[in-house]
């Protein structure tokens, strides 16, 4: 334990350092503390709770003096908690002497105040120095969580650490087009040739003007020579107008295209990557809408209109340019309303972007009420309650209604007032220039010249007002496709990994704990597992079997101690390869739409017919599938061919067999189908179990005789580890548990059997 | 309950209630339970032992004897801890993850809002927001709240 006696004072919260410093008397050390940020009322209030060599002192910010106890006999400090709130008590023989509350932030210092409180407690009373428990691992400085060799960065406080991501969310898009860089940039030089293109026949409208139509009315004939010139000018610059804005829509559409199908298979795969947790604590029709809708948003704004924005403004700045260049102070009265629209645009743009989130958040409400009811439409029709489904539909719709109409209250105000400025600016010019022209300042063509380039340039302002709204839109997509992006995989995969070629099956498990959210699932679990073991996870539900499962799977990751594969923390290796060594079969079977062939290899998609065959005989699914009309390349999943409970659950075992792994996780196979089908997926099972690791989870106790030991568990720790004749002659839990079923076993099998018969009369409906 | 005579109910010096049934079975550690604790707290509360088993029933409160009340809600209130938001202060961004500066019921706070779909709408006006550590905040009335924090949370509605 020397990163514990190495603390200091240093090492505490800053704020506490000068107060507690006076504190110390002489050979006096900081072994552990606790920031405390709850006091005894449940108010929030600052305070510490400090053990040292000598004493526990505690004090609150609101407090005058420090409390302290000494070591002395029958101490007893412990912690519980509940919904995310601990409660550390300290006790003597006869009472409780002190508590503390505390928001659930660090437990793992909570843990380890305890920790060396009870051994220094136990070094006053015998004497005996603390045992330095032997960890060859190096511990997190911050929590004193175990870290591999191989981690340099703990996971624990990796884990904690939220920083907010930057506002400036579009330019992080930056991400996905920097591979196509050179073709933007011709995008971006056809945009400006384009651009510039247009601009020419304002401009001859001048001399047509001034050198053709006034002189003729002046009485002079029409000089054929230059309105040819002019007019072919014209025709030109048309057509070369044309031909560019055709290049550059064409490449950049190209451009944004793969963009958006970049960034959608980038949010899909790391979607995929993203812990169980996450997808806990999602809803599938927002995840649907943000991959699907949102990145269509993306590619369409970055397509049309970035592209329109980018043209206008090149356009405003070309226009600028030749107005000045022409006169001065006309071009300073034509470019005054600019600013005001800015202003206004600015004026309007936060309101619009909190208001199209929200009309995006609204739809995929109005989406999840659709993925609620459809997949769940047989309940809905038994209980008919379609009427109030409907109901629930048409309420997500009213309140998309009742925003969008919001949103549109400012939207609809916002265009009209630009055409208002767009009027009166052109009045504003006119009146400039009736005047200008009536002192001989300027000439009829350049009147019209202006007129012509600010009737194109305040339309353009026009259709720039509207990209507030639709960058507005695409930054709310593309914040919420990097919410996605972002969201750190709580089970990371290690910076450094290790690979192991082949592993033998031996499973540790070292103090594992596993919290989620506020509720604590398990603690304390110690246990190995042998190579070819089998092992039976017997308890009720909720006791925390299938937690277990999933955390040698690191679907989560312990929140306490460790899981070791071979000695190697699973932690430390690599997620995908680690997984290739586990096999899972699962109470209900999830079959992907494709041939029965395809679900069996699903593992492993280059197995050999051969394989595939020998494996669906091995889990003797081998005769069903041969009795469907197209045998293994009949067409299963969510639209094919309907199979049974079992038949589904033999496929799935075969999917197991195939990729041969050394780890083998049964979680309630045979629990939803009934016993004569059973007998067949223990049959096949039996199979699958040889030689092998076994974890085996059964809510019927009969299925799991077969098992080297069984592991009682009970509300999250071990209470009970034997094989079954051990456990019925200890009259422990176990057996309280098994005469409780044998004692429903009649009942239970004749219960199943007519729910068969139920559902099997419900299929063919 | 009428049988409030079946049973008794005391603290010890632990801190911990102890439940006395009517053929004198003592069980320490119990603690009472709400079973609507958002929709109607005071409607169904439960005493449960420490392996999770029920005890007793109390259908209201108000019903039970005055020192056995007094009781039960001061363990109540010591287990509850669903602050209430009287103004927000500061939200460090409009994206989440985001840090919240709050003004509640007990005290000034700060928490860690993870995802907008954390804020969970109890009824048309009141919201309950759990933070990244889980814990509850409940803002009772959306539309009493001042100007400057019902802005605030206007964004992540």
């Amino acid at each position: 334990m020397q990163q514990i006696q190495s603390l200091s004072l240093n090492n505490l919260p800053s704020i506490w350092v000068e107060a507690f410093s006076s504190q110390l008397i002489a050979e006096e050390n900081v072994l552990a503390w606790l920031e405390i940020d709850l006091d005894t009322q449940l108010h929030f209030a600052a305070g510490l709770v400090v053990v040292t060599n000598k004493r526990l002192l505690t004090k609150m910010a609101s407090d005058e003096i420090w409390q302290e106890w000494c070591y002395q006999k029958d101490l007893l400090l412990a912690q519980r908690d509940y919904a995310g709130v601990g409660c550390l008590e300290l006790f003597d023989a006869h009472a409780r002497i002190a508590y503390w509350r505390y928001r659930l932030g660090n437990d793992i210092a909570v843990s380890r105040l305890i920790e060396c409180f009870t051994q220094q407690l136990d070094y006053y009373l015998t004497g005996k120095l603390p045992v330095v428990a032997e960890h060859t691992q190096v511990q997190c400085p911050n929590c004193a969580a175990f870290l591999s060799s191989e981690q340099e960065e703990c996971p624990v406080c990796d884990k904690q650490s939220h920083a907010p991501p930057s506002t400036w969310t579009l330019l992080r898009l930056w991400r996905f087009a920097k591979p196509y860089k050179g073709r933007l940039l011709i995008g971006f030089l056809l945009t400006l040739c384009s651009t510039a293109a247009t601009l020419v026949p304002p401009y001859l409208t001048m001399p047509l003007m001034d050198n053709v139509l006034i002189p003729y009315q002046n009485g002079q004939p029409i000089n054929t020579d230059l309105v040819t010139l002019y007019l072919s000018g014209l025709l030109v610059a048309a057509v070369l107008a044309w031909m560019l804005g055709w290049a550059r829509t064409y490449m950049l559409a190209l451009v944004s295209e793969r963009i958006g199908a970049d960034l959608r298979t980038a949010t899909y795969e790391h979607l995929l990557s993203l812990s169980q947790e996450y997808f806990g604590g999602k809803r599938t029709g927002d995840l649907m809408a943000r991959i699907g809708a949102e990145t269509d948003r993306i590619n369409l704004f970055i397509s049309l209109h970035l592209l329109d924005f980018a043209t206008d403004v090149i356009m405003i700045v070309m226009t600028a340019v030749i107005l000045i260049s022409i006169n001065p102070w006309l071009a300073l009265v034509t470019l005054v309303p600019l600013p005001i629209i800015a202003w206004l645009i600015h004026l309007v743009r936060d309101r619009l972007r909190i208001g199209f989130e929200k009309v995006d958040r609204i739809w995929a409400e109005v989406n999840n009420v659709l993925a609620d009811t459809i997949p769940g439409i047989r309940v809905v029709k038994a209980f008919a309650q379609e009427k109030r489904e409907a109901a629930r539909f048409h309420a997500a719709n009213q309140r998309n209604l009742q925003i969008n109409d919001r949103v549109n209250r400012i939207w609809s105000l916002f265009t009209p007032t630009v055409t208002l400025l767009t009027e009166v600016g052109l009045l504003v010019v006119w009146v400039f220039g009736i005047w200008q022209i009536s002192k001989d300042e300027i000439t009829v063509g350049v009147l019209t010249a202006f007129l012509a380039y600010i009737g194109r340039f305040y339309i353009r302002l026009d259709t720039m007002s509207r990209i507030v709204s639709v960058t507005q839109k695409a930054a709310a997509g593309t914040k919420r496709i990097f919410d996605i992006l972002d969201h750190v995989s709580s089970v990371p995969e290690s910076s450094n990994p290790v690979h192991l070629s082949a592993i033998q099956g031996q499973i540790e498990m070292r103090n594992v704990g596993f919290r989620y959210g506020t509720r604590s699932i398990t603690r304390d679990i110690n246990l190995i597992i042998k190579p070819g073991e089998m092992i039976g996870l017997v308890g009720h539900s909720g006791s925390g079997k299938s937690t277990l499962v999933n955390l040698i799977c690191r679907f989560y990751d312990v929140t306490e101690g460790m899981i070791l594969i071979d000695g190697h923390d699973i932690r430390s290796l690599p997620i995908a390869e680690y997984r290739k060594n586990i096999g899972l079969v699962l109470q209900e079977p999830f079959l992907f739409y494709g041939t029965i062939a395809e679900n069996i290899a699903y593992g492993k998609p280059d197995a050999m017919r051969s394989e595939i065959v020998s494996a669906a005989r091995a889990a003797h699914a081998h005769e069903f599938i041969l009795r469907l009309p197209h045998g293994y390349d009949s067409l299963v999943g969510e639209r094919g061919q309907a199979l049974s409970g079992g038949e589904r659950q033999r496929i799935s075992i075969a999917r197991a067999l195939l990729i041969d792994p050394r780890i083998l996780i049964l979680d309630e196979a045979t629990s939803s189908v009934d016993t004569t089908t059973e007998k067949d997926i223990q049959k096949a099972l039996d199979n699958l179990v040889r030689g092998r690791t076994t974890i085996a989870i059964a809510h019927r106790l009969s299925t799991l005789r077969e098992a080297n030991r069984l592991i009682v568990l009970d509300r999250g720790r071990i209470v009970e580890i034997g094989n079954h004749t051990e456990l019925m002659a200890r009259e422990g839990y176990y057996y309280r548990l098994y005469l409780a079923q044998a004692r429903n076993v009649d009942t239970e099998d004749r219960a199943i059997v007519s729910v068969a018969e139920h559902s099997a009369a419900g299929e063919h409906k | 309950m009428n049988g409030a005579d079946k049973y008794q109910l005391n603290r010890n010096s632990y801190g911990r209630l102890v439940f006395t049934d009517r053929i004198g079975l003592m069980q320490e550690g119990v603690v009472p339970v709400r079973s609507f604790p958002i929709t109607d707290p005071d409607q169904g509360i439960a005493l449960i032992d420490s392996h999770g088993h029920e005890l007793l029933w109390i259908e209201r409160l108000a019903d039970l004897p005055e020192d056995y009340r007094v009781l039960i809600e001061s363990e109540l209130a010591s287990r509850e801890f669903v602050p209430e938001i009287k103004r927000v202060l500061k939200v460090s961004s409009f994206i989440t993850p985001n840090t919240w500066e709050v003004e509640t019921d007990r005290g000034e706070s700060t928490f860690l809002l993870k995802g907008e779909e954390d804020i969970r709408r109890l009824t048309a006006s009141s919201l309950m927001i759990t933070d990244s550590f889980g814990i509850h905040f409940l803002i009772r009335d959306r539309l009493t709240l001042d100007r400057h924090s019902r802005k605030l949370l206007d964004h992540f509605l």
